[in-house]
């Protein structure tokens, strides 16, 4: 394997990993559900799909010949992601889950704040 | 729904059969004419068999705009990756989160749905309900500053291609 | 190179776990239970296909097909549960 190959697929990893480390450290530390939700839908999907491609590329370069069935795996995410974050959502908006203060527009009134 | 009575057509998705060919390829990892064969027996066959299943077809009135749609929102998605990391890894208490309700201009179940995940994939922005009675997606914002400009953006950038594409050649 | 590089990846992975596990097991809400649970299938696709690639075999795309089928069902019928009371209606 050639060392400019080799750096690439390097990059890849690297990238992937660290988005899917921001989206989970996303997770970890923001406020109120909502906001925790834009983590694991963006930031990890992109993650899991940039070290798929360096799979790609690194299984292409093993053997002869494109290894392409990676690519299952990352459109099936590409997929499915904003469908269970949607569903995710739909679940909280109807048990009603605390917001942080400063958010404009709740859905419903939150005078009552323990519900 | 509408019809219940379907009437058998040989091919009646062509797109979805294109799409099963790709996929069927993809799984197997290989090019060789037997795994064409059998791919392409599938995804004629599958399609054959299930049609009265499927609500509708789609129309793709224009393939090109389509092509340059999902360029568009490939770049957006890694765009706005880099935006929502700085946006987690900066001050928690400058983040402004806010709910938007985007008024549909999209009629079939098929675009709506396509937009509603393009929203959930870009900018910091989750689709989290539809209502499809008063005609609005409720959109949950990570960080905006100005949510009327937020939410032309968002019909403007996703919402008129997807129009362009999908419902023009539709009465 | 690329041998180290895969092990610290691994590393990071290994580490957004251990934060999704925390949040599973701190989350004040059943949704955000599940929303850990969601993350935690996709960062182990991730680990399963760096491990794939650090064994030079290739049998592991399959595995990380199947967690990633699996996961995406589990969320949905969890959160459906939530929202009807009823899985299958």
């Amino acid at each position: 394997m050639s060392v400019a190959l080799e750096i690439l697929i390097s990059l890849l990893l690297f990238a992937g990993a660290c988005f899917a480390l921001v989206g989970s450290l996303g997770l970890a530390r923001l406020q109120d559900f909502f906001m925790r939700l834009h983590g694991p839908t963006k930031a990890t999907t992109l993650g899991v799909g940039s070290i798929i491609i360096g799979s790609i590329v690194f299984f292409s370069s093993q053997t002869q010949g494109l290894s392409l069935h990676e690519l299952l795996i990352a459109m099936f995410l590409f997929i499915t992601a904003p469908v269970s974050a949607h569903i995710v959502g739909k679940a909280a908006l109807h048990m009603q889950l605390p917001c942080e203060e400063r958010t404009k527009n709740i859905p419903w009134p939150t005078d009552d704040t323990d519900n | 729904m509408t019809n219940l009575t379907h009437k058998k057509t040989l091919f009646p998705h062509k797109l979805l059969s294109l799409f099963m060919l790709f996929l069927w390829l993809l799984m197997v990892n290989s090019i060789s004419p037997g795994q064409w064969l059998l791919g392409a027996l599938l995804a004629w066959g599958i399609p054959y068999l299930t049609q009265s299943f499927w609500p509708q077809s789609m129309v793709l009135s224009s393939p090109l705009l389509a092509t340059r749609f999902i360029l568009l929102v490939l770049w957006d998605i890694v765009f706005a990756n880099f935006q929502v990391a700085v946006l987690i890894l900066g001050s928690r208490q400058k983040l402004q989160p806010a709910f938007m309700k985007v008024p549909l201009a999209l009629k079939q179940d098929f675009t709506i749905t396509l937009l509603a995940n393009t929203i959930s994939l870009t900018p910091g922005t989750v689709t989290v309900d539809l209502q499809m009675q008063e005609g609005y997606l409720l959109v949950h914002s990570l960080h905006v500053t100005d949510i009327d400009a937020a939410i032309a953006e968002i019909k403007r950038r996703y919402e008129a291609p997807l129009k362009e594409i999908f419902e023009c050649s539709t009465p | 190179m690329l041998d180290s590089v895969i092990r610290i990846t691994l590393f990071m992975i290994a580490l957004a776990l251990a934060l999704n596990l925390w949040r599973l097991c701190i989350g004040p809400s059943l949704p955000d239970r599940i929303l850990a649970l969601d993350t935690m299938y996709i960062n182990t696709i991730a680990l399963l296909i760096l491990f794939g690639m650090h064994e030079r075999n290739s049998l592991f795309f399959e595995a990380a097909l199947l967690v990633a089928v699996m996961g995406f069902v589990g969320t949905v019928a969890l959160s459906k549960y939530l929202l009807r009371g009823d899985i299958i209606e």
